[in-house]
Formats: structure tokens, C-alpha cells, sequence
């Protein structure tokens, strides 16, 4: 016979009395248990709807960004470099520079690999009379686009090659060319290479030939008056930074941006992200807010449960104790020490807390739909909870040791 | 012969709001090893307060307590509890015997302080020679009378004690019962050891060796 198997004997005994102990610590355990899964779970699923979100926000962003990539491919070059000296008055008014510079300066600025631009078009553009048809035309000479990040990617426009032309649509309509006729332009026969769609600009009345030819034609070999560029992003802000890289390279210039649509859809986009982001970032708060307030419920009810149910372990133990008076006196009398009885009622109460902590888990995890098993947490609550009902059980237990025995023995 | 308890000159008081009762006024006693002794008396005498004295249980006001040769009211709280398992045997008139333990494990309760290795052994040679063989496995509520203060005997001398004290053993006992649990003290004496008996029932001092009086916490006929 010892002390753990008189416990053992005594629960099986009395086992409502038990039963009611250890529902009381099924009840704290897993009140606990489940506010702790609760909000583990709350955090499982903010994290599941912000992904979300942020999936959702970053499709729709790339989308944003193809769709914007393809109308600033159709709206052709929007950056534009000329020589420093060229006044933009005269270039607005005559709708060509005056002014020139070396052709080397856009093999310079590809060579540099220019971060801020790309599609780098040197040309050479001069308004002057076709005298063959007595039109007033614009004459661009341009070649090939200098690739900066290799020759894969698409230009923006197709090279002229040598005794080719490429008009603009007032020109072809008016003048009824088609592709492969032959026409005559300040002297030199060409051949018709492409007809372009209207386009509702200058480029209507525009004639395109290979570069090197129009420079000789002007008797500028060696000179452009104007390199043509693309800024992908178009955000108006971008342009002090394309400026100031462009300066870098090439001192003796000035950079102007155009197709103001295009910085409008940058904008819009930049937008429709910050207010992505700020959807996000409510949503964020909303669940924060969420948890906090559900924290702030189980700061207050859990503490409230386990003490309400070590109040009532405190009096089932009181109620054992008292059941138990003539039982304690005669062990006492055969010589039971005091730490003995105590132990008797400190073991029970740690039973109780065990089975109670075990079920106490398993109601808690079961309670919240969907949560996830919360391994750290069962040796806790396994330790945690014997000792709550060892320590509501101590002063009964005490009580218990402290009885005098005679007192008992005479009084039963 | 060894003696085996002596009180010498011992006085017991309660103080009540009537006034003090002198429970025990002066008592001594000894007896020796082999020796039944019967002490009588009305209620309220004082005999169970003789009693609980001589077991170690309730310390005097004043006045020795020898037992085995040892004061065990020298000795610590615990070391006195350690004392009454080692050397003490008691039989109460309501059995007090642990509701929910089996007759086998009622018995054993007694090896809880003394944690003997034997104590298994014995008390299985107990419940034999108190003729419970067939009970071993039921719990007191399904025992008579009689064969639950014989196992309450069976854990009174577990430990071999080398004194036993009963307080109206016979009390709810039929006569033929009461017979056997008188006839099993004196066996006890007999074998050596030292019983003193406190009991309303005349007939119980016929088994006893020297018969006592007490009345008005003072002992008489000694």
C-alpha cells in the first residue's frame, strides 16, 4: 500500500466528486486552449486574406502595366534630346531643331548603358521644300535604333535602308504612291518602302529616308539634330533623373519629354496602386483591430475562468477534506505523517489537473474550427495546469495534514 | 516482566466555558508485557482521554508516558507519528475503517507510515487467522459488524506493535462477536504484548487481567 494507490482507490470511489474537479479544469483549460487557437487561427486567416489580396493587387498591377506598355509602344518615342544650344521656341515653332550635334552622341549614350531610356533613335530632321510635287514636307533621315540592352527587342521604328522612303499618309493619299513605286525627292530617285496609317500629327506630311542619305542630301555628314529615346515608365517625376543621367553623358545637350497621355495613364496607374496598397493596408488594420479587441476579451475572461474554476476546485477539496475527516484521523493514528495526508490531497488534485488538462486541450483545439495543433502549447498546459489545482488544493491539503487527530478519533 | 506502558502521575485538563474538566487528575499506570488490562467507567470519566495519552495522540499537561522504554513526547510531531506505527495498536468501537479500500488493503493501511516490505505477507497471514480469507476483496460495507472490527484488529496488529489499545471494541458487537474480539486481545497478551482496554461492558473485564476503575479523571483499583 502507498500514498498513489490510496488515490487511486479514493477517485474511483468518489468519482463524481473527481469528475467535478476535472471538469472544472477542462473548463479553464480549455477556455485557454481556445482563446490561444482562436487567435492563432484569426492570424492564419488575416495572413490568407492579405495574400490574397496582395495576389489579386499584383495581377491587376501587371495587367496595369502590359496594358500601359503597349499604348506607350503606340505612342511611339516620348523623350527627346537636341543639342543644348537649340532653342525649344524655334523648335516648337518651326517643328524641327536647328541646331546639331554629332551622330556618335547616341552610340555614346547606348555605350554608357543608360539606365533611364531606351530605344535610342538618332535622326537628323529638317523642314524643306519637295520640289518634284511642290509640297512643303518634313524630311527625317533616320537608321537603325543603337540597342543599349542588346539587338532582341522590337524598335519602335523600322530602319530605312538606302534608296528607300517611307511616307507619311497625307503624303501617299494626295500623291497616290503605293509601296514599291518609284518617286523622286530633291534629285534622287527612291523606291516607296512603306506607307503609314494617319495618324492625325506631323508624321502625315513626314518623309523618312536612310540617314546617312539625308545627311548628305543636307550636307550634314556626321550630324542629327535630334536622338529620339522611350522612357518606359513615363512618370512625370522621371524626368529631372533622365535629365540628369543624360547630362552625364552628354554635357552639351538638353532632354525634353512629350506625350503628355502617357505620363496621365502613369499617374492613373500609380495611383490605382497606392489606392491598392491603401485597400491592403486597411484591411491590415481592420484585422489588427480585429485581433486586439479579441485579445483584450481573452485577457479578461481567461483569467476570470481560471480563477472562478480554482475557486471551485478549492471547495471540492474543502468538501473532500471534510468527507474525509474520520479517514484522516485513523490514519493518523496508525502513524501516517502529516506530509502524507498531505500529499494524499495534493496528488488527487494533481490527477485531477492531468485528466482535466488533457480533455481541457482537446475541447479547447476542438472548439475553433480549422486550427492548427499547437504543439508548444500541450507540455504547458500540461505542467500549468496540475499546478493550478495542486495550489487551489493546498489550504484544504493543509488543513487536511494539520487536523489533530484525537480531536477527530474522539469526536467521531 | 518488561513493562511495556507507564504513565506516572499524569493530569490531562480541558478548559470549557463551564469551567475545567479533569479528564485525567493524577493518573498512573503501567503495564507490563503480557498483561490485559481493563479500565471501566462511566461516560465522561475520562477514558478515552486515557486513551488517546497512552496512544500518543492527545500529550499530557503534565506527568511521563513511557512506552517500550522511549517518551514519545519528547520526540517531534512526525517522529511521534513514526512512534505509534512502529509500536502502537489501536481498535475503535466504530472500526474506522477507509470506506472505499478492500479488507486486504484496509488492513495495509497500516504499512503506509512504516512502509515494511513484509507487510503484504502479513497481512494475508492476519486475514487468515481472523478467518476473512474469503472477504479479502470486499469493502466494509459489504462486511458485517463482526468482520469489520476483526479486520480493523488484522490492521492494529500489522505492525506487531507491542501495545494495543481499545476503546469499546465490543460496543456494536453481538456477544458472540464481542467474545471473539476479546478472546483475540487476550491472545495478543498472551503472545507478549500489552493491552489496555476502556470499555462500558462488564463482561469484557473477564478477559482481562487486572480490571480499573476510573471516574472523575482518576484511577481506582490499580
Amino acid at each position: 500500500m502507498n500514498i498513489g494507490r490510496l488515490i487511486i482507490r479514493e477517485i474511483l470511489f468518489r468519482k463524481l466528486s473527481f469528475a467535478l474537479g476535472v471538469l472544472s479544469v477542462l473548463a479553464a483549460v480549455g477556455c485557454l486552449v481556445g482563446a490561444l487557437a482562436s487567435l492563432r487561427e484569426h492570424d492564419r486567416r488575416t495572413e490568407q486574406i492579405i495574400t490574397a489580396k496582395q495576389a489579386e493587387t499584383q495581377e491587376k498591377m501587371e495587367l496595369l502595366a502590359d496594358d500601359y506598355r503597349r499604348i506607350t509602344l503606340k505612342l511611339g518615342f516620348n523623350v527627346l534630346i537636341l543639342p543644348k544650344d537649340q532653342k525649344l521656341s524655334d523648335l516648337f515653332a518651326d517643328d524641327y531643331a536647328s541646331k546639331y550635334m554629332p551622330e556618335e552622341y547616341a552610340t555614346r549614350l547606348a555605350k554608357s548603358r543608360v539606365a533611364t531610356i531606351n530605344h535610342i533613335l538618332p535622326s537628323l530632321q529638317q523642314k524643306v521644300k519637295w520640289p518634284e510635287t511642290g509640297r512643303t514636307i518634313l524630311f527625317m533621315g533616320v537608321r537603325g535604333e543603337v540597342y543599349i540592352r542588346g539587338a532582341g527587342q522590337k524598335p519602335l521604328l523600322e530602319p530605312v535602308q538606302a534608296g528607300q522612303i517611307v511616307l507619311g499618309a497625307e503624303l501617299h493619299q494626295s500623291l497616290k504612291l503605293k509601296v514599291g513605286d518609284k518617286t523622286r525627292l530633291l534629285g534622287r530617285e527612291f523606291t516607296v518602302a512603306k506607307l503609314n496609317d494617319e495618324r492625325g500629327t506631323k508624321d502625315d506630311i513626314t518623309v523618312w529616308i536612310n540617314l546617312a542619305e539625308a545627311q548628305a542630301m543636307l550636307g550634314k555628314e556626321g550630324q542629327i539634330n535630334g536622338i529620339l529615346a522611350l522612357d518606359c515608365t513615363c512618370a512625370d517625376a522621371r524626368l529631372p533623373i533622365i535629365r540628369a543621367e543624360i547630362e552625364k553623358i552628354l554635357p552639351d545637350t538638353q532632354v525634353i519629354e512629350f506625350a503628355s497621355q502617357a505620363i496621365a495613364r502613369a499617374e492613373a496607374r500609380r495611383r490605382a496602386a497606392a489606392e491598392a496598397e491603401a485597400t491592403i493596408e486597411r484591411e491590415k488594420q481592420g484585422r489588427a483591430r480585429l485581433r486586439s479587441e479579441r485579445e483584450a476579451f481573452a485577457a479578461v475572461l481567461v483569467p476570470l475562468i481560471v480563477l472562478g474554476c480554482a475557486v471551485w476546485i478549492g471547495f471540492l477539496a474543502l468538501a473532500n477534506v471534510r468527507e474525509r475527516r474520520g479517514e484522516i484521523g485513523v490514519l493518523r493514528a496508525l502513524g501516517v505523517r502529516a506530509r502524507q495526508i498531505l500529499w494524499l490531497f495534493l496528488g488527487r488534485a494533481a490527477a485531477m489537473g492531468v485528466a482535466g488538462a488533457c480533455m481541457g486541450y482537446a475541447a479547447g483545439q476542438a472548439a475553433i474550427a480549422g486550427a492548427e495543433f499547437n504543439a508548444p502549447l500541450l507540455p504547458a498546459v500540461l505542467a500549468g495546469a496540475p499546478l493550478l489545482s495542486v495550489l487551489a488544493s493546498w489550504v484544504p491539503a493543509l488543513l487536511a495534514a494539520q487536523q489533530d487527530p484525537a480531536d477527530i478519533l474522539r469526536q467521531e | 516482566m518488561d513493562t511495556i506502558l507507564e504513565l506516572r502521575d499524569v493530569q490531562k485538563h480541558f478548559r470549557r466555558p463551564d469551567g475545567v474538566v479533569r479528564a485525567m487528575d493524577g493518573v498512573s499506570l503501567r503495564i507490563g508485557a503480557g498483561e490485559f488490562v481493563a479500565v471501566q467507567g462511566p461516560s465522561g470519566s475520562g477514558k478515552t482521554t486515557l486513551l488517546m495519552a497512552a496512544g500518543v495522540l492527545m500529550q499530557p499537561d503534565s506527568g511521563a508516558v513511557v512506552i517500550a522504554g522511549e517518551e514519545p513526547y519528547k520526540l517531534s510531531a512526525e517522529q511521534r507519528a513514526g512512534f505509534r506505527a512502529a509500536h502502537i495498536g489501536f481498535v475503535f468501537q466504530q472500526f474506522h475503517l477507509v470506506h472505499y479500500l478492500n479488507v486486504l488493503d484496509n488492513i495495509l493501511t497500516a504499512a503506509l507510515a512504516s512502509r515494511a516490505d513484509s507487510a503484504k505477507e502479513r497481512a494475508r497471514e492476519l486475514i487468515e487467522r481472523f478467518g476473512l480469507a474469503n472477504r479479502t476483496s470486499h469493502v466494509p460495507s459489504e462486511l458485517s459488524t463482526g468482520e469489520r472490527q476483526r479486520v480493523a484488529l488484522a490492521r492494529a496488529l500489522l505492525n506487531k506493535p507491542k501495545l494495543l489499545l481499545a476503546d469499546e471494541p465490543t460496543g456494536n458487537l453481538d456477544e458472540e462477536n464481542g467474545r471473539m474480539v476479546l478472546g483475540c486481545l487476550a491472545a495478543f497478551a498472551k503472545e507478549g504484548g500489552a493491552v489496555l482496554l476502556v470499555t462500558h461492558d462488564p463482561k469484557a473485564a473477564g478477559f482481562s487481567h487486572r480490571a480499573l476503575r476510573m471516574e472523575g479523571g482518576r484511577l481506582t483499583g490499580s
